[in-house]
């Protein structure tokens, strides 16, 4: 469990990213965390893990202020994997970038080389086990800084950005395997601008503008409040638009998902009706 | 040498193409920008070829959305628009491109990026200067530009993207969305005849994300800017591009008006990121539901199934 209780951050430039955040992430938790650029979305799940210390408030990881415990090992429990792959990966093959986290947190060599097949084949990357990080693709870069942090199992996994350079194939995997590893118990928190990509995973939305939280909720309360959206500069999924541009027919409000709008719609157009 | 217009139109007063259209450097006219004939290439020590007989004509005033899955060549055939394949990456190139009338097997990147612009998803990763139109210099400066045209361009630049107002502060300290303006200020100030945008809003906030979109599409539409757009994600710019081209293991599998192309059942089997209005309007059509031709926005997918309302 994360708790974050009344947190400012301020960057040592002066800017205040972060002003009075009070937040829990409960354990087996998905959730999507969105806003503007510059809302703050970053700045606070830097603090998740450590790697940023609170100016003012407390973070606590289980209970453990991040004050009070170190970066490595806070990062055992709660895994970041950067929104920009290039701030992470250093290592002169992608084998060896998995197997670096792993050596570090003192598995064994015979353990390094399971997990370190186990994730590659997860994130369809064996084929660049050799490979320098560097020869990669944009996305392929950043399923590799995925997988370098899913390889030690941390029981909280922090996506910053995951589906940028993704195309739709390995987004609905990213999907699957994310409801996946989150059915398995862990937590997933994920910062993205990606409103399609939380439609579909339907996760709990907190939504960020100006270095607050302005909304928490369901996915589909939170994506289908307009007013709430245009606050933090996010377009409502298409589906809602679509919805709500045809609302004076008596459609329901709160729908995110296709088929949901496909089944409302059959009805409006009489598919699937006799006669 | 650069295909824009001296003056910045604005409003509804629009440039004619025909200003648009200059001659290329072996003096003839010329419509097309990019021509690939049977372009074919393997990187260096590597088995598989990441472009397959690739032909390709790309006419001036285009505004081209490159899409297909991871891999499939896309970011390989951009960096031949600028010769960093071959040059730069060696490997083995069969077949021909030319761009801007220059082959890249006989022009060094340095001739060909004159007329061909980059701008990448992560403007962080472009951008290292104090102030904006210190960053726009620097591409000028490396051309020894004089001055006073080098003014003259920056500010032009600034204009056309709307960040004049930004110009003495230092990138860094710029919202995401403004950063990637500024990246496309840089090579506007260049001059290019195309600008290649690898996903440039990536980074940026649906809004921010939006509005960079619709600066691009006025670049194009108003000032006749060949636009090369790559991108995964279609449904924020079916309704700007005026073709897409979708590629598949080094090929091009499908090219055509965005319409035509998401009907395609090719690129359905594809599994591309199809707006998901031009899902649903699939469904319906495979439901023997026919709705007119295949919708790529929302407002047309609402104004269809309000004309099927049964009351």
């Amino acid at each position: 469990m994360i708790e974050v209780r009344d947190l400012y951050y301020t960057y040592p430039s002066g800017v205040q990213a972060v002003s009075g955040v009070t937040v829990t992430i409960r354990d087996k938790e998905f959730v999507a965390i969105m806003g503007e650029n510059g809302a703050g979305k970053s700045t606070l799940v830097k603090h998740f893990n450590g790697i940023l210390k609170p100016t003012k408030g407390e973070v606590l990881v289980d209970g453990r202020p991040t004050t009070k415990a170190s970066v490595a090992e806070l990062s055992r429990d709660v895994g970041l994997v950067f929104q920009n792959p290039d701030h992470q990966l250093f290592s002169e093959t992608v084998e060896e970038e998995i197997a670096f986290g792993l050596r570090n947190f003192g598995f064994g060599e015979k353990d390094i080389e399971e997990r370190t097949a186990w994730v590659l084949s997860l994130l369809d990357l064996m084929r660049y086990r050799k490979a320098s990080p560097f020869i990669l693709s944009g996305g392929e870069r950043k399923r590799v800084a995925l997988a370098s942090v899913l390889a030690w199992d941390p029981k909280v996994i922090v996506l910053d950005e995951p589906t940028i350079g993704q195309d739709y194939g390995q987004k609905e995997k990213l999907r699957q395997f994310v409801l996946e590893i989150n059915e398995q118990g862990r937590s997933v928190v994920m910062v993205t601008h990606d409103v399609e990509f939380v439609a579909d995973c339907s996760p709990r939305v907190i939504v960020m503008s100006k270095g607050r939280i302005v909304g928490d909720g369901e996915a589909n309360e939170i994506l289908t409040d307009a007013e709430l959206l245009s606050r933090a500069s996010i377009i409502p999924p298409q589906i809602t638009q679509l919805l709500d541009q045809l609302s004076d027919l008596g459609l329901p409000r709160h729908v995110i998902d296709l088929h949901q709008a496909k089944t409302l719609l059959d009805r409006l157009v009489g598919v699937g009706v006799e006669g | 040498m650069g295909c824009l217009p001296l003056e910045v139109s604005r409003g509804p007063g629009k440039v004619s193409s025909i200003e648009l259209i200059r001659s290329n450097e072996l003096g003839r006219e010329s419509l097309s920008i990019v021509e690939a004939h049977d372009l074919s290439y393997t990187y260096p020590a590597s088995e598989a070829p990441a472009l397959k007989g690739v032909n390709l004509t790309i006419q001036r005033g285009e505004m081209v959305v490159l899409t297909g899955p991871s891999g499939c060549g896309k970011t390989t055939l951009c960096r031949c628009f600028n010769g960093l394949i071959p040059n730069f990456y060696g490997g083995e190139l069969q077949g021909d491109i030319t761009v801007a009338g220059l082959s890249i097997k006989e022009h060094s990147t340095s001739e060909l990026a004159q007329h061909v612009g980059f701008v990448f998803q992560n403007p962080e990763n472009q951008l290292f200067a104090l102030s904006v139109e210190k960053d726009i210099a620097f591409g000028l400066e490396n051309l020894a530009i004089p001055r006073e045209e080098m003014r003259r361009r920056i500010d032009r630049a600034m204009d056309m993207v709307g960040i004049a107002d930004l110009k003495d502060i230092a990138p860094f300290e710029l919202s995401g969305g403004q950063q990637q303006r500024v990246a496309i200020a840089c090579v506007l100030a260049m001059q290019p005849d195309l600008i290649v945008l690898d996903e440039p809003t990536s980074f940026l906030d649906p809004v921010a994300a939006r509005n960079l979109f619709e600066i691009i599409s006025s670049l194009n539409r108003d000032l006749g800017l060949t636009t090369i757009l790559v991108e995964h994600r279609l449904d924020l710019l079916s309704t700007y591009a005026t073709r897409v081209i979708v590629m598949d293991e080094g090929a091009i599998v499908a090219d055509g008006a965005p319409r035509e192309v998401f009907a395609s059942k090719e690129v359905e089997a594809l599994g591309i990121g199809l707006p998901k209005v031009t899902r649903l309007f699939r469904m319906f059509s495979e439901q023997g539901l026919s709705l007119g031709k295949p919708v790529i926005s929302v407002d047309e997918l609402a104004r269809e199934i309000r004309r099927r309302v049964v009351k």
